[in-house]
């Protein structure tokens, strides 16, 4: 298995069949850890964080984990390989652009992700589709308890898990959940919902995390605060209380927009369609909107043509590194235009239902 | 002409710092601008002046408690961790922890105690947080329903699970 297997597939988390699949796109836990008796990264020594990468790998290759998994190191790869892993959301842009000895253990269905040596020590990340933090949170728990046994993680009674930002201290947690929200974004409502996150303390970022603008109204909603309270709590909070609200919010939009704007929707949905059918170049942001405009009539029983499934994963393969590795080469930004609009062409006329 | 730098006794002061002594006493110190940036206050020229003086009493503060505090594991001092954002080793925290914390609480909404979980904890109380989620949403249904006998049975319930709970972090 190489990274060309990965990408003739989409991982678990893009195939739409989650609960509230519709508006939810994905789940996603992730736990910060760090070896007891090394520095941190920015402190250590290439000889100790090479030692760190070898006790961690081993630590992973001792439990069940290493079975049915596959191992990339980071320091052996070209940067378009780099870059599909983070496009397929298996390691951080921090940790493709990183320095020395770093690696991630991806489980076959890429439900799992072991970082070694992102900004901590080690980032365990679960991720699946739709709204499924429970189920998330009892695999992590389980890898995380797997992974204690082998070595042991720097924690301190007060402060909890010792990480290298003090913004993560404590569980070392972050609960993100990926949200289509068009119909909030028509109805100019958007900005309020943001500002509510604001008030909860919570970062609203696009697709890609950190750093990244919420391109083609995808919203990636994470907690900030990682002290004070339980993992449980923080993950109870998002799974019954806030996704539920905000998704309620989407579909009362969805709701108002086919009863007072029937014509102007369908009209959006359908000219979206038109465009990514017969277009001949097609920009990343443009193309972003165009499938989330789909997305919408899809989900809304608007357009039948394709699924759910095949939009999500057209939003991976579109994207630069994954439409690179498909040419077999590097592109200019115009040749991606081209070739992502071919590509497009091709998918959709091999996914109408007819 | 204005007061000199107290420092250097040489150049006019054009950095005026007010320090809050441990006592809460507010001393006032006035410097030159190379004598202020030995200890580590610099300054942005395109900042507005309420914000620049504002950074500046409490860079000063900062300055005199701790920029130069030197972790004994790792080498970090206060100042890099404050310059960089992340810290140089888990010991850090112990050792810049009176420094630490004030930002701790800032960043975790006033939180400065973990509550969750701890390595190489018992399994059953693992299992036993996976209940008590599943009793507290079993709870809002139950009252969500009016059904408050059965919430009554279930807060008990919840309340007996998170002492257990407690007791066993003690």
């Amino acid at each position: 298995m190489s990274i060309s297997d990965l990408t003739a597939n989409v991982g678990e988390w893009l195939r739409g069949h989650g609960p509230m699949g519709d508006i939810v796109i994905s789940s996603r836990i992730r736990l910060a850890r760090n070896l007891v008796g090394y520095p941190f990264l920015s402190r250590a020594t290439d000889d100790q964080q090479r030692e760190i990468f070898r006790t961690l790998a081993d630590a992973v290759g001792n439990t069940s984990l290493g079975q049915n998994s596959l191992f990339f190191d980071l320091e052996e790869m070209d940067d378009i390989d780099k870059q599909v892993l983070v496009e397929r959301h298996l390691i951080s842009q921090q940790q493709a652009g990183g320095a020395g000895s770093r690696g991630v253990n991806v489980s076959i269905d890429e439900t799992r992700a072991l970082m070694i040596n992102e900004e901590d020590h080690l980032r365990l990340q679960v991720l699946r589709s739709g709204l499924e933090l429970e189920t998330l949170w009892s695999e992590i728990d389980a890898i995380d308890d797997a992974l204690s046994e082998q070595v042991e993680f720097a924690f301190d009674q007060r402060l909890g898990f010792l990480t290298a930002c003090p913004t993560n201290v404590g569980t070392g947690l972050r609960v993100s959940v990926m949200l289509h929200l068009p119909a909030l974004k028509m109805t100019g409502e958007i900005e309020k919902v943001l500002r509510a996150a604001k008030d909860l303390r919570l970062a609203v970022r696009g697709l890609f995390g950190e750093g990244t603008d919420a391109v083609g109204d995808f919203y990636q909603w994470s907690n900030q605060i990682t002290l004070g309270r339980s993992e449980i709590d923080f993950i109870e909070e998002f799974s019954t209380r806030i996704i539920p609200r905000v998704v309620e919010y989407e579909k009362a939009a969805r709701e108002a927009l086919s009863n007072e704007r029937s014509s102007q929707l369908d009209d959006k949905i359908w000219r979206a369609f038109g465009v990514l059918e017969n277009a001949r170049t097609l920009a990343s942001d443009e193309t972003m909107y165009l499938l989330s405009h789909v997305r919408m009539g899809v989900a809304m029983g608007r357009l039948d043509l394709i699924d759910v499934g095949t939009i999500n994963e057209l939003l991976l393969q579109i994207q630069p590194a994954h439409l690179q590795k498909a040419q077999g080469g590097k592109l200019s930004g115009e040749q991606r235009s081209v070739a992502r609009a071919e590509m497009i062409r091709n998918q959709l006329g091999h996914h109408r239902n007819n | 002409m204005g007061i000199l730098c107290q420092q250097c006794k040489q150049e006019p002061a054009t950095v005026h710092l007010t320090d809050i002594q441990p006592s809460g006493e507010p001393v006032e110190r006035h410097l030159c601008e190379s004598c202020a940036s030995q200890e580590g206050i610099t300054m942005k020229a395109h900042e507005a002046p309420a914000m620049m003086l504002e950074k500046f009493v409490k860079v000063g503060i900062e300055a005199q408690i701790g920029v130069q505090r030197k972790c004994s594991h790792c080498g970090m001092t206060f100042g890099e961790f404050r310059a960089q954002g992340t810290l140089g080793c888990p010991h850090d925290y112990e050792e810049f922890g009176d420094l630490l914390l004030p930002l701790i609480e800032r960043v975790h909404d006033g939180a400065s105690q973990h509550v969750g979980k701890a390595p190489g904890e018992q399994k059953a109380s693992g299992e036993r947080r996976a209940k008590v989620l599943s009793l507290r949403r079993a709870l809002e249904k139950a009252v969500e329903a009016e059904e408050y006998e059965q919430a009554a049975e279930l807060r008990d319930e919840l309340m007996r699970l998170e002492a257990e709970d407690s007791n066993e972090h003690q």
